[in-house]
């Protein structure tokens, strides 16, 4: 077949190929899009934010021990802001985790199919929770039992939010541990059965272990959200901005500053860029959780039997 | 009974299934508990004219229909946004996308983006559509803002129905004749419709129960008038819990309408995921392939 037959049916061809080369391009844009939305949020926060650090330095800003936006002058230190996120997140971890944990363990391998096809739904259907709702629970039924049995001044406190936190952070631990213990190679759960260990003996020295990094990623997960989370601190975490001595006390996370003041701050007051700053501060936060995430669960990632 | 070495294994096992099953209980019972004693507390001020009526006497009295159309507005808003650019998103991830540097940033960016922060969310969209674009505290605002907090929900469920597409359906079109374009049109998209359907739900539960995200961007705390068009600032159920729960002097004597709201919120929230739920248990169950 000479060159000249090809050429019809050729250009028909090429002009298919052109078309086709641009849908691929325009979905790749669409692929993109959540990229060009991370950079527009960084740019956007900074935009506003970088204004604060013309007055305040960045060390007065961050290890500033007063919070005081409105005071004459104002004091933009938010050390007891951030201390107050850490605590918050540390203190829901410490009960989310082994709960959300346990949660995956039951569903993964003792729950019967039967249990386990009504339970997961239910624990989507926690995750899917308002958080308003959330916060309304903890203020109005959690916190006038609290201040009644621990006889203590006020029940919103760091307790009350990291407790309502964890039961946000439960179903993301829960859901990603399941899937990571899903995930351990078949084989190796039989073999150790096949040997005489328990069922328990091979959940603990084989699933867990080969699971652990997706456990992992699960809890930094978990704890991202909850350092994220802002109805919840805003209305249960007390709001006092102070660096605590107890659990008891009150504080006010980075989140709950941001939605309390943002609503009656000039704009584009130094108040109003401190508020941005703040934004910087916990999306950088957040922002490094989640980066320590993904690199956990893709340095770690279980390949088959032979990685472990 | 004596315990050999099997008998204590077999009863630490016990013990230890029988904690786990515990923890289950823990967290099932306080959804369980939540529900019922919001059910338990709403039911009594819900009825036609809590759901149809506006708020009066200062919101200690009245309803609470604007707040309803306003986070039906928002929510359709932000499915608006977030469908078209998720789909289209999820199309590339699954059907053109290969392994590489470029993936590797697409994926970065969607991974962070659900790690971001509502709050956060809200500044964005204050900074850029109310502030930058002008488009004022309004729907408008804050539907774009919900449509992105959405955006890695709907980009998720997406690409995992069209990932459970046998490869042999594109392999069949391809083989016929028919471009990647026609495939993707004529034979993938339509099998993986209802599976986008329902993630597209779950998301759209999300953006109706978010708070912070609309606080700067499109709440208003009263209004006795649906909004107008999509540069009005819209009442909303989250918000309106909000306001009532922690502002204003008559706190106390609101508590029935705030679990009224709490309850209608739920309702649709958990309503919408249940359905979605349900769907795709269904789904899974009578799979064609």
């Amino acid at each position: 077949m000479g060159p000249a037959a090809l050429s019809e049916p050729n250009r028909l061809h090429g002009s298919k190929t052109r078309r086709e080369k641009w849908i691929q391009r325009f979905f790749l844009a669409a692929g993109g899009f959540s990229v060009l939305a991370m950079l527009l949020i960084v740019v956007f926060l900074f935009k506003e934010g970088i204004w604060l650090f013309a007055t305040v330095s960045i060390p007065d800003f961050l290890f500033g021990q007063a919070w005081y936006p409105t005071y004459e002058p104002a004091d933009f230190g938010i050390a007891p802001l951030i201390v107050g996120s850490l605590v918050v997140t540390a203190v829901s971890s410490l009960i989310a985790v082994p709960l959300g944990v346990a949660v995956a363990l039951y569903l993964a391998e003792v729950a019967t199919h039967r249990v386990r096809e009504w339970m997961k739904p239910a624990v989507e259907l926690l995750a899917s929770l308002p958080s308003v709702v959330l916060g309304f629970v903890g203020m109005v039924v959690l916190a006038p039992l609290m201040q009644e049995w621990l006889d203590i001044p006020s029940g919103l406190n760091i307790l009350n939010a990291s407790l309502m936190l964890a039961i946000m952070a439960i179903p993301t631990i829960t859901s990603i541990s399941e899937d990571a213990l899903h995930a351990v190679p078949r084989e190796l759960k039989e073999a150790s059965l096949a040997l005489g260990a328990t069922r328990w003996e091979t959940l603990t020295r084989v699933l867990l272990p080969g699971a652990l990094s997706g456990i992992g990623t699960a809890v930094i997960l978990g704890m991202s959200r909850a350092m994220g989370e802002t109805m919840v601190v805003l209305m249960v975490a007390g709001g006092a901005a102070q660096i605590p001595s107890s659990i008891f006390d009150s504080v006010r996370p980075l989140p709950a500053t941001i939605a309390a003041e943002m609503g009656e701050t000039p704009f584009g007051s130094e108040h109003y860029y401190a508020l941005f700053a703040i934004g910087m501060v916990l999306f950088l936060i957040t922002l490094g959780f989640n980066l320590v995430a993904a690199h956990i669960s893709r340095r770690y990632q279980q390949k088959g039997a032979s990685t472990l | 009974m004596s315990l050999d070495g099997l008998g204590m294994r077999k009863l630490r096992e016990k013990v230890a299934f029988g904690l786990l099953r515990l923890a289950m209980l823990v967290v099932v019972g306080t959804l369980g508990g939540i529900l019922l004693h919001v059910v338990l507390q709403g039911a009594g001020v819900l009825g036609w004219r809590f759901l149809t009526d506006v708020p009066r006497e200062a919101m200690t009295q009245g309803g609470i229909f604007p707040a309803i159309v306003g986070t039906l507005y928002l929510t359709a808003g932000a499915l608006l946004v977030a469908l078209p650019l998720g789909v289209a998103a999820a199309i590339y991830l699954s059907e053109y996308a290969r392994e590489g540097k470029t993936l590797a940033v697409v994926r970065l960016g969607i991974g962070n983006l659900a790690g971001v922060p509502s709050v956060v969310f809200g500044l964005f969209g204050l900074g850029l559509f109310v502030v930058f674009f002008k488009m004022g505290v309004s729907l408008l605002a804050g539907s774009l803002t919900l449509g992105l907090l959405i955006l890695p929900t709907v980009i998720g469920a997406s690409e995992e129905a069209l990932r459970q597409v046998p490869s042999t359906f594109r392999e069949a079109s391809l083989a016929l004749g028919a471009t990647r374009w026609q495939t993707i049109r004529k034979v993938v998209l339509p099998a993986a419709l209802p599976g986008i359907l329902t993630g597209s739900i779950l998301g759209l539960g999300r953006a109706a129960g978010e708070t912070a995200p609309i606080m700067f961007t499109a709440a208003t705390f009263y209004s006795l008038r649906l909004p107008e068009s999509p540069f009005s600032q819209v009442m909303a159920l989250p918000y309106h819990i909000y306001v009532l729960a922690t502002a204003g002097t008559h706190i106390e004597q609101t508590r029935p309408l705030q679990y009224g709201t709490v309850l209608v919120l739920i309702s649709l929230v958990l309503g919408l995921s249940l359905f979605a739920i349900i769907i795709r248990t269904r789904m899974r169950r009578t799979k064609k392939w």
